[in-house]
């Protein structure tokens, strides 16, 4: 990243006269927006998270007091209401990563490697209609989600076909790993379960598994992002070239050989990258979120970045709102410098560009909040 | 989106890739096997591509359906009766149409902008010696990895302190500039020879002068993405103006669209009425993506080689 126009010898001002001063008016506008409205809103946020305001008149009027950590400790440590909502956001968000950040890579694998096949007819129309859903607005895939995923809706009647009854998609709170734990008959947790724990909620409550309303917006996630991170692989594979193909073809490896031995490890920088953009984009699903309405199936589809926004928001509780804010922050910060470590240390010079290069493109796209 | 790269290399990301006459000659030498596989992979795509074109599809048909019939017969391609009745509702009850100007309004004042400024910076940052200018540069680095839906909060409190809370203003200022455009337009910079300007500036030409009429018809691929990034962009924003508006009024596509869902408007089963709004309000990305889906889809796989 270092600065890298050549130094030029300086012959007395000449035509480098008035350069500084051009540079600054050159990049003044872009440094005071920045400033101004990324900045400085930062640091009256973390005011506000240390602060009781409660959302009348300025933050910075002197009624305004200073509270330290209490907006914290309330949604972590000290029990209550705050806390397990921020809990139930946690375990929510973490089985939302945890389904979408390896599901989105292997299909958008997948299809990248489908798509790049040498001998393939009609490649643009594919690869249109892969990457088609990540252009859309998120509100609208949610609007077209939502029509689909309705009791008596197009997906209800497609699997009706095969003989199953579908659920209520995005009203049925029930999670997962105890929709599967009650056909064993288990509908009540053991003992060692049932207490309060970690930020408030029971192992019990912790193991619930997503829920089904969070599933269809785990598979909103998949439609949307795959797109963008096939380009990502695709790029990657077309980089390697159909020689290596061939050649471990010839060398009689079966397609499923060859996938595993010589192109996965081929594509690990690039696998990298869209485990880690993945990663850092499923901590921030907000969009979908707010439009479905947050409070809907029994809160099992609210996030960190919904319950920041609630807190402040609906319920005026601004300090505990930008607290969790923070705390969202700080972790998302910690992932991305991992991986920018990771990328620096492993990485060769020459591929450093691309790795930049490739994380800005899809990090629009991501933080675009991350459908 | 995924435009963003240095897009000087954009231009030659589709001639490595190999053509696929060629290849499948080859392939065919290989045999029968080979093409059984390739059969397979054909279906394999099929299948994958109908299940990402059929919702869109089925959204385009129920939206020119009745009521009830889009809720009872959800799966058919075709309507039974075909009526506007969506349509008529959303340029009669709903304010649609003040929606798309908002947004229409607010999407080409922030790409113009965004194109002008991170162009402006990128240039300073790559050409201009001054002072400070490493220090400039890396805070934009780092400002590159806030994640934007932190800021929601942050950007009311710092908008109803300026007094641009429930503005255009407010709607529009903070999105003129973004540390990826920066990024871009100083990538791109670095990557084009300087001896052009130089000629234009010993002739005594200022800097904003060599910069507007030398330089930018130069930057054109990079301008290009970043003008698809940033309509794409605030086109679909929704946080920002969750944020920075609430009257009615200020309504864009994105909080309009998603104020149909959750209200009275939208409730029950007016999935036709919904849909109606969801596919005008992709027409323009679409046609952007259509015309511009080479650029878009190529300059990434050009960027690997950069």
């Amino acid at each position: 990243m270092a600065v890298n126009a050549a130094p030029r010898p300086r012959r007395g001002g000449g035509i480098r006269r008035g350069e500084a001063r051009a540079g600054w008016l050159f990049v003044t506008p872009a440094v005071l927006i920045t400033a101004v409205f990324l900045v400085i809103p930062i640091a009256l946020a973390l005011w506000v998270s240390m602060s009781d305001w409660n959302g009348f008149q300025s933050p910075l009027n002197p009624r305004v007091n200073f509270v330290g950590l209490e907006n914290y400790a309330a949604i972590t440590v000290e029990d209550g209401l705050d806390q397990r909502n921020f809990g139930t956001a946690v375990r929510n968000n973490l089985y939302y990563v945890l389904l979408v950040v390896p599901l989105q890579t292997i299909i958008s694998l997948l299809l990248a490697v489908q798509v790049n096949r040498a001998a393939l007819r009609g490649r643009g129309f594919f690869r249109t209609a892969f990457y088609f859903p990540s252009v859309t607005s998120t509100v609208a895939i949610v609007v077209v989600f939502q029509f689909l995923f309705t009791a008596s809706g197009a997906v209800n009647a497609a699997i009706g076909a095969l003989g199953i009854s579908g659920p209520d998609w995005f009203n049925d709170s029930t999670g997962l790993i105890h929709g599967l734990l009650s056909a064993f008959g288990i509908t009540q947790p053991p003992a060692a379960l049932a207490e309060p724990g970690f930020l408030g909620i029971s192992g019990w409550e912790w193991i619930a598994g997503p829920s089904v309303a969070m599933t269809s917006l785990i598979i909103l996630a998949i439609f949307t992002t795959s797109g963008t991170f096939m380009l990502l692989f695709l790029a990657a594979l077309q980089s390697i070239g159909s020689e290596i193909d061939e050649a471990t073809l010839m060398d009689g490896a079966g397609p499923f050989r060859k996938f595993f031995s010589v192109t996965v490890p081929m594509l690990r920088p690039t696998l990298f990258t869209v485990l880690t953009l993945g990663l850092i984009g499923s901590w921030q699903v907000f969009d979908q979120i707010y439009v479905i309405g947050g409070g809907s199936a029994g809160g099992t589809i609210s996030t960190p970045a919904f319950l920041a926004y609630r807190s402040s928001f609906v319920d005026l509780q601004w300090g505990q709102g930008a607290a969790i804010a923070f705390i969202l922050f700080l972790f998302i910060i910690l992932l991305t410098l991992v991986q920018r470590w990771v990328l620096t240390e492993r990485t060769p010079r020459k591929r450093n560009r691309v790795a930049a290069t490739e994380k800005i493109a899809a990090n629009d796209s991501t933080s675009g909040g991350l459908r | 989106m995924t435009a963003a790269v240095t897009p000087a290399t954009g231009g030659t990301g589709g001639t490595s890739i190999r053509t696929p006459e060629r290849s499948f000659r080859r392939k065919k030498q290989i045999g029968g096997r080979a093409r059984a596989n390739m059969l397979l992979g054909y279906l394999i795509l099929i299948g994958l591509a109908l299940i990402y074109i059929y919702p869109f599809l089925i959204s385009i048909s129920a939206s020119f359906k009745t009521d009830a019939e889009a809720t009872q017969n959800a799966l058919s391609i075709i309507p039974d009766t075909i009526t506007f009745a969506a349509y008529e509702r959303l340029f009669g009850d709903v304010p649609f149409p003040l929606w798309a100007g908002n947004t229409l309004l607010v999407s080409v004042v922030v790409t113009v902008g965004r194109v002008f400024f991170d162009s402006l910076a990128g240039y300073a940052l790559s050409r201009l010696q001054f002072r400070g200018r490493t220090a400039v540069f890396v805070a934009f680095i780092a400002i590159l990895s806030v994640p934007g839906v932190v800021l929601l909060i942050p950007r009311f409190l710092i908008l109803q302190q300026l007094g641009l809370y429930d503005t255009y203003g407010g709607m529009i200022i903070p999105l003129l500039s973004t540390a990826a455009g920066v990024f871009i337009m100083k990538q791109f910079f670095d990557s084009i020879p300087v001896s052009i300007e130089e000629a234009a500036r010993i002739d005594g030409a200022s800097t904003f002068r060599v910069f507007w009429t030398i330089v930018l018809p130069m930057a054109r691929p990079a301008l290009v993405t970043l003008f698809i990034l940033s309509f794409q962009g605030s086109w679909n924003e929704l946080g920002h103006f969750i944020v920075s508006r609430q009257s009615p009024e200020l309504n864009t596509l994105t909080t309009g669209v998603a104020s149909l869902v959750s209200g009275q408007l939208g409730s029950g089963n007016q999935y036709p009425l919904q849909l109606a709004a969801a596919v005008l309000m992709t027409i323009p990305v679409a046609v952007l993506f259509f015309i511009f889906q080479r650029r878009i889809m190529n300059t990434t796989a050009g960027a690997e080689k950069g």
